[in-house]
């Protein structure tokens, strides 16, 4: 794969809407990237870090509801936990922990989603792609 | 059943050039044609259009298509739109995955063509990944009671309970307080713009409120208890003593009572007895505050109308919604905070309360000249109250026309005023009345000084290049705000989620505005946020309309996406028990393979924190199980097959 992939979950009814409203208020962001909804950023299952490292992405980017989260009051201490994990699961198959970084995107962060989306790829381009056996 | 030999039908919209103007949205539809399952693949130039929508029917139809990807604009604009197509076309609405390729591809990388139809490619390919493995889902149905519990009787409690009556549904209306009328019936001043007088509101309601029979009013009394889920809640209700069997006849049993307080809201003398604030009030019966009153009972061997031997008693009421219009509370300024605590220094509230006993403001026995108020005490600041209160710029516009009817000068310090609406017509109003605006800035508030006796403010008016203007005023007002109530109890009752301003949260402003994230609960009024009387009424209406749209047929639809367990697979570890915030998730006794977990679909919400902790992977998302989701990653990420 000649180009840096990340892979970014996002959530319906927030971060997903802050997404969004990068593209209504085009704040550009790189286009090396590909978007999963889930309904809420704590139902990422760990494995599904190593999952996406192993079909092709570099890295992922969870796009956490934080405190905005409707369903969740501790919406981010269950996600933070769900990353570490993620996180303990790279390592234990030697890959860069960095891979994953989490972050709280609201329904009108679209300028802080642009920079931070350009700021993990930046950070990923420095340790640069996966090695991976097909 | 799953087959694995699904067709899916593929359709790519342009937007008219939103998209196709970036992405190659022919190279997308080619793409598409070569994914595993994919029947036909196709693009348009506006799928929502009748014609595109009539297209999708059609293919599903004639082509006998199992599943379909309309790849286009955000989900939240028209995902529901072609889950209906699929529904006319007699397929299953959830066997559907809407890709956004407008919102979070063309509109974001207009300058990388190539690589934002990459991207779209990227994104159908895990859309007809989801689809490929998808199943068809019912809505669930549940029974639903047809009576509404409504919390707070102010005015739009009030106005809810009584809309809920006139749709043929049963309202019951719990008030903390021993009287209704809420904040409303203590402000007597014109609510803008209609004129009207606000005291005069509340005795409407209540007149309205009195020729239903199907509402029940429960006055001093408090929600205890809330159990079950839409359509079939059951609500405990707390009704405290009155203390009083009836009205005393011809005699104003006030002065029976020995104790005397000072009211901290009124700022007058009160005794224990509470009776009713004015002419029209519900109940008519006075009540005996508890918190004053030490049952000496000198009152009761006065008048047999009280009887001091009266008890709590709770309620059991089944019910199948919930409003929640518990109001708001003023906003009370710190002490020194532009001078408050100093004589002569008031708030909004006080002067309006002043204004409407008086019809003037009054300063050492003499009639104030000049006064100055200033605005956003309280609201919009960095530390604090983020949030603008919204309806205190018009209070403090209308307080002003009030105060220079009987000659008193208004001088308003002002960062914004935002008379927005018809509510210019007051700013306008005042103005020509009299009034003096002067903006100051957040960085350089107004300081008030009160030396020798005399009240002296000082700003530096932006106006005029930032002048220092001083001013010598008979009395300060500060314009506040509204701040949420606090209702911890409540809110531990009914756990609907409260937002950064200290508010009951809608799921969405403008999708879903009264609608909470507990189906069946909906919130309405100043609970919500600061509203002007208008804006409360309106709420309250909606959320009565919105109630009954999902009870009043007797039965309710829920969304099938929530959790279920596939008992083979369930250990029973007790994770998911432990992490739902629901308590949707329970326990039992599976045959023959003892104990299991179990979801209960109506109370279920789909947020999806127990898949994430089960250690087998047994409970899953009903619409987006854990094979869905992986298979989506695989696909997506290209290393695929």
């Amino acid at each position: 794969m000649p180009e840096l992939q990340v892979l970014v979950f996002s959530t319906n009814l927030i971060s997903d809407v802050g997404i969004d409203s990068a593209g209504l208020m085009h704040f550009p962001y790189p286009a090396n990237t590909t978007i999963i909804r889930l309904p809420c950023s704590s139902m990422l299952r760990p494995e599904w870090v190593l999952l996406a490292i192993k079909s092709g992405f570099d890295g992922v980017f969870v796009a956490a509801d934080g405190s905005d989260c409707p369903y969740l009051k501790d919406c981010t201490e269950r996600t933070a936990k769900r990353v570490d994990k993620a996180q303990r699961i790279l390592r234990e198959n030697g890959i860069e922990p960095e891979r994953v970084k989490m972050a709280a995107i609201c329904s009108v962060c679209a300028e802080p989603f642009a920079n931070l989306i350009k700021d993990f790829i930046g950070s990923l381009e420095k340790i640069g792609s996966v090695r991976r056996e097909r | 059943m799953q087959k694995n030999d699904k067709k899916i039908g593929v359709y790519v919209c342009h937007c008219g050039g939103n998209i196709a103007d970036v992405v190659d949205t022919k190279k997308v539809a080619e793409e598409a044609s070569k994914m595993k399952g994919v029947a036909v693949a196709r693009d348009y130039m506006f799928m929502c259009s009748e014609a595109g929508q009539k297209m999708i029917e059609d293919d599903v139809k004639n082509l006998k298509l199992d599943a379909v990807v309309v790849a286009a604009c955000s989900p939240k604009l028209h995902e529901s739109t072609f889950r209906n197509v699929m529904k006319r076309a007699g397929g299953n609405p959830y066997m559907y995955y809407h890709a956004n390729i407008r919102e979070q591809v063309s509109w974001v990388h207009e300058h990388e063509k190539e690589k934002a139809t990459e991207k779209a490619i990227r994104e159908v390919r895990a859309a007809v990944a989801y689809v490929a493995t998808s199943e068809p889902l019912e809505k669930i149905t549940v029974n639903a009671e047809k009576s509404v519990l409504i919390v707070g009787g102010g005015i739009a409690g009030m106005r809810a309970a009584i809309d809920i009556a006139d749709m043929g549904m049963n309202a019951f209306l719990v008030e903390k307080q021993p009287f209704l009328g809420g904040m409303t019936a203590k402000f007597d001043q014109e609510i803008f713009p209609y004129g009207k007088d606000s005291l005069a509101l509340v005795k409407d309601l209540i007149d309205e409120l009195k020729k239903r029979q199907n509402i029940a009013v429960f006055t001093n009394a408090e929600l205890e208890e809330l159990s079950g889920y839409i359509g079939n809640f059951m609500a405990k209700i707390k009704i405290k003593p009155r203390f009083f069997r009836e009205k005393c006849k011809d005699f104003n049993p006030e002065s029976l009572c020995p104790k005397k307080v000072i009211d901290h809201e009124t700022q007058e003398e009160r005794s224990a007895i509470m009776m009713p604030p004015f002419e029209g009030a519900y109940p008519e019966v006075p009540a005996i505050d508890t918190n004053i009153c030490d049952f000496c009972g000198q009152c009761a061997k006065a008048c047999s109308a009280i009887d001091l031997s009266q008890k709590e008693e709770i309620l059991e009421i089944k019910i199948g919604a919930v409003i929640v219009a518990t109001g708001f509370e003023t906003y009370t300024p710190k002490q020194g905070e532009f001078g408050y605590g100093t004589e002569g220094v008031i708030t909004l509230p006080t002067l309006t309360k002043i204004l409407s006993k008086r019809g003037y403001l009054t300063f050492d026995d003499k009639k104030a000249k000049n006064i100055a108020m200033i605005y956003c005490v309280g609201s919009r600041q960095q530390e604090g109250n983020q949030y603008c209160s919204r309806y205190c710029c018009n209070a403090a516009l209308e307080a002003a026309i009030s105060a220079q009817k009987s000659g008193t000068k208004v001088f308003h310090l002002f960062r914004d005023v935002r008379a927005y609406g018809k509510n210019e017509l007051l700013y306008e109003r005042a103005s020509t009345g009299g009034s003096v605006f002067i903006k100051y800035s957040q960085d350089s508030p107004p300081a008030v000084i009160k030396k020798d006796g005399k009240l002296t403010v000082k700003v530096k008016d932006l106006l005029t290049e930032g002048k220092e203007v001083d001013l010598d005023v008979d009395a300060v007002v500060l314009v506040t705000g509204m701040v949420p109530r606090e209702n911890e109890k409540l809110n531990s009752i009914i756990k609907v989620s409260v937002g950064k301003d200290g508010f009951y949260q809608e799921v969405h402003p403008k999708l879903k505005p009264v609608e909470t994230m507990i189906s069946g609960i909906f919130i309405c009024g100043t609970a919500q946020g600061p509203k002007m009387a208008v804006e409360s009424i309106c709420s309250a209406s909606a959320a009565a309309a919105k109630a009954a749209s999902l009870i009043l047929k007797g039965y309710t639809e829920l969304e099938p996406f929530v959790a279920t367990v596939d008992p083979a697979l369930c250990s029973f570890s007790g994770d998911c028990i432990k992490e739902c915030p629901y308590n949707a998730i329970y326990v039992y006794e599976h045959e023959g393979s003892g104990k299991k977990a179990r979801v209960n679909e109506a109370v279920c919400k789909g947020c999806g924190a127990c898949v994430a902790v089960c250690p087998n992977g047994a409970i899953q998302l009903k619409g987006l199980r854990n094979s869905q989701i992986e298979n989506m990653i695989v696909n997506a990420g290209g290393f695929y097959g």
